[in-house]
């Protein structure tokens, strides 16, 4: 932890405000993300912790408040927008892969088109991912023919293809039937220690109390408490997170 | 407890299989089915013998002697006239007789080797894009194809360019015309169709609305009123007026109609195309362009080839209608050949083989259709 106090902030989040129509959705987050942090976000549903990292990648838009992601402020400027997209990945709770693309064309296409690599390079970085999420076999599938897990590796192989520095994750293991949870759980526990930022909306709680710097917990669309690992879980100030993790902790413990 | 030894798989019961449970289980699975298939047998049994008599079996064949490759095939010593080929039964050699009118119109018949080239080169195309299917730079051969094709079909029927003859186009007729204007109008509209219906779903209001009148304007006018509208109306607001050509008035009336039909066809595509698709593709950074020509129109259209073939099937069939600005398509020489005093009523002969002429191209565009699907059908592939 001290020695995370140097680095400096790749995310910065103040007085951010958002509404879907007339619903708050979003209420004065404020948050900051050191450069190597790992940090989960949990809560209830509908408590707003998709849409705000989904708003660090500009996929929502919001109405009020700044966002500024490695030094560079969120605007409606669609090159900076693009700009701030090739440094960050996301990770999906349904995989989004392109059904249409083979495995190993999902992970070159970004590189290819937006980070103008040739197609050699790319595929041979491809590649390299797909070793190291450990489907390497099956490169020349096409996604449908995956199980879950292996789609959702996939997934984070071809966020990794371009080199970004802060991976936001959606739920990543919610749309998995419990075998296949784990074996992307080890995957992102790889990556944690790999040293890259990392953002996670989850309800794993062994992932949290293992990997995360911090947990944050969200309510209602704002941000309720948040904590190192072990005094999150050991000492919840706030009854709403008392409530929330006796919720989600009975069936584990 | 009980633990179960893992069972190995076994083929179905002999019962399941065989020709007589194919006709219990599709034909007879019940009073009613089996009634069904009575009575379709029954129509059957009245309808094709008849049929088959009046094309076929009575039908005259007395072509007198056919060059056909070269090859001299005598059909009969000379070739049958009204008079003695009958009434109760068809008169092929009427046909025949008019093959020339019906396939070329009134082209140059020392010219006709120049339809002749541009239908082989049409087939040559669909054999090349075949072939290069596995090359490394097919995409690149493709594209060259598909730029050099129009342009040398074109210099080829139509002629100048101090190369060839001039034909005019108020030549053209028959089934040469109507391929011309079916093939232009599903080429030339496809891409606009295809923009509108981006455009229709567009976040930027004046494009969006601009497109979502023009479809519902177009949608709600007959083939008729456009044709009408863009042969007689079209050229009041151009400088050159009358000397506009008539087929291609018809050709941007038709091409303006089509890309309609297919903006609201290709637009149901793209309405199936989760919103995951749309952020995936945002989220790993591609343009609106990329993410469109990348990720979502290759899905939407792949979707879409079912009702693209069939959208593009209607304007075929439509381009018949050409016949009441004065084009002479193939349908329309029908009527014009029937008007022959020494081959008079001889339309039934004449319909009967443009059905049979159509149908085998319509047949065709939509067996293509249904091998493209499967071919692009990565969805559900094992």
């Amino acid at each position: 932890m001290e020695t995370e106090n140097n680095k400096s902030n790749i995310i910065e989040i103040s007085e951010l405000n958002k509404w879907y129509g007339d619903f708050h959705a979003l209420k004065n987050i404020n948050m900051n993300v050191k450069e190597g942090e790992i940090i989960v976000v949990c809560g209830p549903s509908g408590s707003g912790k998709s849409t705000l990292i989904r708003c660090v990648n500009f996929l929502e838009k919001f109405q009020e408040g700044n966002i500024v992601v490695s030094g560079i402020e969120l605007t409606d400027d669609a090159q900076k927008i693009r700009k701030i997209r090739s440094e960050v990945a996301m990770v999906f709770q349904h995989f989004n892969l392109f059904p249409h693309l083979t495995i190993v064309d999902n992970l070159t296409l970004a590189p290819i088109w937006v980070h103008n690599e040739t197609k050699e390079e790319a595929r041979e970085k491809a590649l390299k991912f797909l070793e190291r999420v450990d489907i390497s076999e099956q490169a020349e599938k096409y996604p449908n023919q995956l199980s879950g897990g292996q789609q959702q590796r996939v997934a984070i192989a071809r966020s990794l293809c371009t080199s970004p520095k802060i991976m936001l994750f959606d739920e990543p293991t919610s749309a998995l039937d419990p075998e296949m949870i784990s074996e992307v759980l080890d995957v992102m526990v790889e990556l944690a220690k790999g040293g890259i930022t990392m953002i996670c909306v989850t309800h794993e709680m062994g992932f949290a109390k293992k990997m995360a710097n911090r947990i944050i917990f969200m309510d209602e669309g704002q941000i309720v408490e948040e904590n190192d690992p072990i005094n999150f879980f050991k000492n919840p100030e706030s009854n709403r997170l008392q409530l929330f993790l006796s919720q989600i902790l009975t069936h584990d413990e | 407890m009980a633990v179960n030894e893992l069972q190995s798989t076994r083929k179905p019961p002999i019962f399941q299989i065989g020709a007589i449970l194919w006709l219990r289980t599709n034909l007879f699975s019940s009073w009613v089915n089996g009634l069904l298939t009575l009575a379709s047998l029954y129509l059957l049994y009245i309808s094709i013998p008849p049929l088959l008599d009046w094309m076929v079996l009575s039908a005259n064949f007395n072509f007198g002697t056919v060059n056909i490759l070269g090859f001299e095939i005598k059909f009969s010593e000379v070739m049958a006239d009204n008079q003695n080929c009958g009434r109760e039964a068809a008169c092929w050699p009427y046909i025949y007789e008019k093959l020339y009118m019906y396939i070329y119109g009134f082209y140059p018949r020392e010219e006709s080797w120049r339809p002749d080239t541009v239908y082989g080169l049409t087939a040559l195309l669909f054999v090349i894009v075949r072939l290069v299917r596995n090359y490394k730079y097919k995409n690149r051969v493709i594209l060259s194809l598909i730029v050099a094709y129009p342009i040398v079909s074109y210099i080829l029927l139509a002629g100048g360019f101090g190369l060839l003859p001039v034909v005019e186009t108020h030549r053209w007729g028959g089934l040469l015309l109507t391929l011309v204007i079916a093939s232009v109008g599903i080429i030339v509209s496809f891409p606009i169709g295809v923009v509108l219906a981006l455009g229709r779903r567009s976040d930027l209001r004046v494009i969006k609305l601009f497109s979502t009148l023009f479809i519902e304007f177009i949608r709600a006018v007959p083939l008729i009123t456009i044709l009408f509208m863009a042969s007689f109306v079209l050229p009041l607001f151009l400088e050159s007026g009358n000397n506009f050509d008539k087929l291609l008035r018809a050709l941007i009336g038709i091409a303006l109609f089509q890309a309609a039909y297919f903006a609201e066809v290709v637009r149901g595509g793209l309405q199936a195309i989760p919103k995951g698709q749309y952020e995936a593709a945002d989220a790993i950074g591609l343009s609106y362009l990329q993410k469109n020509a990348l990720i979502i129109l290759p899905q939407a259209l792949k979707i879409s080839i079912p009702n693209i073939v069939g959208s593009s099937i209607s304007l075929f069939k439509d381009t018949t209608l050409v016949l009441i600005i004065g084009l002479m398509d193939m349908l329309a020489m029908v009527n014009m050949t029937s008007q022959d005093p020494y081959w008079l009523g001889r339309e039934t002969e004449g319909y009967v083989f443009v059905t049979m002429v159509m149908w085998v191209i319509l047949y065709s565009m939509s067996r293509y259709s249904r091998k493209l699907e499967i071919r692009f059908n990565t969805e559900n592939k094992n």
